[in-house]
């Protein structure tokens, strides 16, 4: 068994050539852990996600999932190793013609034949993992943010997943709701032996659950370390994300030409 | 000059846009139809979708043909006793149902009631992520969404279009005979001589089984296409309302010159 979860060596994606999202990351997730990956909006880290998941392939480097080279698999292969990868989408990507309960048998129903007495036993433990047996005959439309990521997250360990991907499990919760996410990833990832990266800009909550941060800006990672390392580093970027200063490194504008330039100052 | 040559550019890059999304709908046609045999294993998959698609348009369906099948009997009636061939009610409306408006009318409201629903049902999965969640479990939303509605709708659409049929001959005889006044005999029995179930009424059911491929092919297709804004998914649904009806139009006089071109000679 390979010692790292997730392995990027010089990793370059970009939709189209005359925008690079992602220009060389070299990132290393080992087993158990709980990895950040941080960054502003649009920068990258979610395509990143993608790529550890097979769903895009990277235009050079490496990317590899438990010691598997992603983009050589096979549609078989990859399939089989996403079995054992649990996604959890922004916001939750329950499917929204079934019940909860339904949502987290899903994968079980699809992926194993065991019958439906054991399948109701493993639903109700994974959403007892999450606090949300009670709400299992819910439709989707009837729970809270917060609920439906935890449920979003009873689905994703539904098949005890070796690796657990969250894309933005904080985006838009209350303060209560975010705690919960937050220990919750913490926990579920020591309880069941998982190895968990969170792809976040929420740096309070992030410092406070995980091993390891890596920051990503302009599709390179520029910084990287531990809670204790992040909290006290004087990079000029991690600073201005740990403040939350609204210029710095990051600028506030975007980029434009001089004002003077604007035609509508120029005119007058 | 300028005008012209970025008038040209963009003729040119509209036409490759849109051979490109042929291409892409060929393959993505040829993807559902490799992902049948898994989809038809779970029946209920498909069961499901043929209650949303077929038993749910039921009421539209029935209703509308019904009223047609009236108004055919009412304007079919006065147009006929001119030529003193008022006795042939039954064969007129039946031929016009089975071969023509059966299938065509039938098909242009399962296209606004069905294919617009399935079109906009993964436009919005695929919106909210559904599809790629779907895709990160190992399940691909081709077999386990997609292929489902398709034959669904492959399935309803003859159905439809014969209970459609049905009704609106039903609607001809409440007219012709219970109104107007038509002998029930001439009426059944006219109709009974005059059609026959090879060609008519196979040729109906091609039809609308043809019918029923190309509308559920283009709502699942500009469903799973969709761009996933809101937007997007409107602009997807109309495409699926107007590219289905105009389908259905062009395919029917396609099927019709093939069908009947011996019949003038004959």
């Amino acid at each position: 068994m390979p010692v790292n979860a997730i392995e990027m060596a010089g990793v370059t994606f970009g939709y189209d050539r005359a925008r690079p999202i992602l220009r060389g990351i070299d990132m290393t997730v080992p087993r158990g852990k709980v990895v950040a990956i941080m960054g502003g909006s649009g920068c990258g880290k979610t395509t990143m996600l993608r790529l550890i998941g097979g769903q895009l392939r990277q235009q050079s480097g490496v990317v590899r999932v438990a010691g598997q080279s992603v983009c050589d698999l096979s549609r078989d292969e990859l399939f089989a190793l996403r079995r054992r990868i649990g996604m959890l989408f922004q916001f939750g990507a329950l499917f929204t013609d079934m019940t909860v309960y339904e949502n987290v048998a899903f994968p079980i129903r699809e992926h194993t034949d065991l019958d439906d007495a054991l399948i109701h036993d493993l639903v109700l433990m994974k959403l007892n993992a999450v606090g949300l047996r009670g709400a299992a005959q819910l439709e989707p439309n009837e729970l809270s943010g917060g609920m439906a990521r935890r449920v979003a997250l009873a689905r994703a360990i539904a098949l005890d997943p070796m690796l657990v991907l969250y894309d933005e499990p904080f985006a838009g919760l209350d303060p209560i709701s975010l705690g919960v996410v937050g220990q919750l990833i913490r926990k579920l990832n020591d309880a069941l032996g998982i190895t968990s990266v969170v792809v976040t800009h929420d740096v309070y909550e992030s410092l406070k659950i995980v091993d390891y941060l890596y920051f990503v800006s302009e599709g390179r990672i520029i910084a990287q370390g531990t809670p204790e390392e992040v909290r006290h580093s004087s990079d000029p970027f991690v600073r201005q994300f740990v403040d939350g200063d609204p210029d710095g490194p990051v600028p506030f504008h975007y980029p434009a030409r001089p004002y003077m330039d604007e035609p509508t100052v120029a005119a007058r | 000059m300028t005008s012209l040559a970025s008038g040209v550019r963009r003729i040119g890059a509209g036409t490759l846009r849109a051979i490109s999304r042929v291409g892409f709908a060929t393959r993505f046609f040829l993807a559902v139809l490799r992902h049948t045999p898994s989809a038809l294993r779970r029946l209920q998959l498909t069961a499901r979708e043929i209650y949303f698609a077929g038993v749910l348009s039921l009421v539209v369906i029935m209703v509308s043909g019904l009223f047609v099948g009236m108004v055919l009997g009412l304007q079919g009636y006065d147009v006929l006793v001119k030529y003193g061939a008022g006795d042939s009610l039954g064969i007129f409306v039946g031929l016009s149902l089975v071969r023509e408006l059966g299938p065509v009318v039938a098909g242009l409201l399962f296209a606004s009631r069905a294919g617009s629903a399935v079109t906009a049902e993964i436009g919005l999965m695929k919106t909210t992520e559904q599809l790629s969640a779907m895709e990160m479990m190992a399940v691909d939303p081709l077999a386990r969404i997609v292929a489902p509605r398709f034959w669904g709708g492959v399935i309803s659409m003859p159905l439809l279009a014969a209970l459609f049929s049905a009704m609106g001959v039903f609607g001809a005889y409440l007219v012709g005979v219970r109104l107007i006044g038509v002998d029930n005999g001439t009426f059944w029995g006219n109709m009974q001589a005059g059609i026959d179930f090879w060609p008519d009424v196979t040729n109906g059911i091609v039809k609308s089984i043809v019918f029923g491929m190309a509308v559920s092919l283009i709502a699942v297709f500009e469903g799973y296409d969709a761009h996933p804004t809101a937007e997007g998914v409107s602009a997807a649904t109309t495409r699926t309302v107007v590219g289905g009806s105009l389908a259905i139009l062009a395919l029917d006089f396609v099927l019709t010159v093939f069908m009947f071109r011996g019949l003038g000679n004959g």
